[in-house]
C-alpha cells in the first residue's frame, strides 16, 4: 500500500504546479508510471481519487506506462527489465525501492550490476492542464 | 517532474531534530557513534528512529544484531522497531546482497525512502551518513530543512583534513552544526580539541581508541558498556538533549 504515499506526493506535486501557474481548477493530470516499480494502478488509482483536493474534483487522471530499459555500462547492451524472472521478495523489494535492482539484476549479456536505469524507473508527474 | 520530493518535509514533520552523524572520512566510526547516540536517546526516555544511509556499506544492522527485518505498509513504509528504534536501512530490501550503486541512483533511493517513510512521531531521527561530502549529505541539505550536523573524527590530521572542509561547505551553506567527537584517540594529545574550536565549533568527546569495542559488536547490552557508548552518552547528556 505505499502507493499512498506515493499518490500523495503526486497530488502535492500537482498542487504546488497549479499554485504556481495560478490555475483555479484542475482537468487533467498526467501521470508516467515505470514498470520497474511495479505499482498497483488500482490501489494508485483510487488514492489519487481519494487524496485530491476540491480544485482536482473534475480532474482525469491519466495513468500511462513506461516500459523499463536498462543499459549496461561495461558492455553497452541495452535490454528490457521483466517481473516474470524475478522471484516474489525481490520483486517486492525493487517495487519499494527500485535501485535495489542493482542488488539482484545483471546484465544478461556479460553479468556486470552496472547498468542504468535509461527508462521506466518510478512515478513521474508529466503535466497537468486546467483553468486560471 | 519528480513529486516525490514534494513530500518529504511532510513525512519528516512530526520529528523532533534530524541530526546527520556524518565525516569527511570513512573508517572514524561514523556508525558506531550514530547507532550508540540512537541508542542512548530511547535509554533516555525519548522517542528515536535511526536511519541508515550509507547504502552501499550499511553497517548498523550488524552493529545491533539486527536480521531479517521486514517494514510493514501502511500508506507508506513504515519502519520496523528493533532495540527500542524505528530503524530503516536499504538491507530491508536488499537484504545481504551488495548493492553497487552510482550517484544517481544512490540518490533516487535516497529520496524514494524520504518520501515514503511513515516516521511518525519522534523526538530525534539519527542519520548514520556514508563518508564524504557527496550526494546523500548534498540531497539531505537541499531536502530536508531542519537538518543538523554531528561531526566524528580521528585524531589523524588525514581525517580532520576531510572535517575541515566539510564543515567550511556546511558552514557555507548555513546548516548547524552541533559539535565534533574525536574517536580512536590513542593518546591524550589536545590537539584536535583546539583545532575544533579554531573553526569555531564544539568540541563534544575525546573518546580513547577500546579494542573491547569489536567484542560487542552484534550485542546492544555489550554495547551499552564500551567506552564509545559512555562517552556518547555524556555527548547526549551536555550538548544534544
Amino acid at each position: 500500500m505505499h502507493e499512498w504515499a506515493l499518490a500523495e506526493a503526486v497530488i502535492t506535486a500537482a498542487q504546488q504546479i497549479a499554485e504556481k501557474e495560478e490555475l483555479k481548477e484542475i482537468r487533467e493530470v498526467n501521470i508516467k508510471i515505470g514498470e520497474l516499480q511495479q505499482v498497483e494502478r488500482d490501489i494508485f488509482r483510487f488514492a489519487l481519487s481519494q487524496l485530491k483536493p476540491a480544485s482536482f474534483k473534475n480532474a482525469t487522471f491519466r495513468i500511462s506506462t513506461a516500459k523499463t530499459t536498462l543499459k549496461c555500462r561495461v558492455c553497452e547492451h541495452t535490454w528490457l527489465f521483466s517481473k516474470s524472472n524475478l522471484d516474489e521478495d525481490t520483486a517486492e523489494a525493487i517495487h519499494f525501492v527500485p535501485e535495489v535492482a542493482h542488488s539482484y539484476i545483471k546484465c544478461p549479456k556479460c553479468g556486470s550490476p552496472d547498468f542504468e536505469i535509461s527508462e521506466g524507473r518510478g512515478v513521474w508527474l508529466e503535466n497537468i492542464k486546467g483553468v486560471r | 517532474m519528480d513529486p516525490r520530493t514534494t513530500v518529504i518535509n511532510e513525512r519528516l514533520r512530526r520529528i523532533g531534530r534530524i541530526i546527520a552523524v556524518s565525516s569527511g572520512k570513512g573508517g572514524v566510526g561514523k556508525s558506531l557513534v550514530a547507532t550508540t547516540l540512537a541508542l542512548e536517546l530511547v535509554r533516555s526516555g525519548y522517542k528515536v528512529g535511526l536511519f541508515d544511509l550509507d547504502f552501499t556499506s550499511p553497517s548498523t544492522h550488524l552493529i545491533m544484531g539486527v536480521k531479517n527485518v521486514q517494514p510493514e505498509e501502511d500508506k507508506g513504509i513504515i519502519p520496523p522497531v528493533m532495540k527500542g528504534l524505528a530503524y530503516m536501512s536499504l538491507i530491508h530490501f536488499s537484504g545481504d546482497q551488495a548493492a553497487p550503486l552510482r550517484g544517481a541512483d544512490v540518490s533516487n533511493a535516497l529520496i524514494e525512502l524520504l518520501a515514503v517513510t511513515q516516521w511518525g512521531e519522534l523526538d530525534f531521527l539519527v542519520l548514520d551518513m556514508p563518508p564524504g561530502i557527496g550526494d546523500v549529505v548534498l540531497d539531505l541539505v537541499r531536502l530536508v530543512k531542519h537538518i543538523e550536523f554531528l561531526i566524528v573524527t580521528t585524531p589523524s590530521r588525514l581525517a580532520f583534513e576531510t572535517v575541515k572542509k566539510q564543515v567550511r561547505l556546511l558552514q557555507d551553506l548555513q546548516v548547524p552544526i552541533i559539535g565534533v567527537v574525536e574517536n580512536m584517540k590513542m593518546n591524550p594529545s589536545e590537539n584536535i580539541e583546539r583545532e575544533t574550536e579554531k573553526l569555531g565549533l564544539q568540541f563534544l568527546a575525546g573518546i580513547l581508541y577500546d579494542p573491547e569495542v569489536e567484542d560487542a559488536i552484534g550485542d546492544v547490552t555489550k554495547l551499552r558498556g564500551t567506552t564509545i557508548a559512555k562517552k556518547i552518552r555524556e555527548v547526549s547528556a551536555n550538548s544534544i538533549i
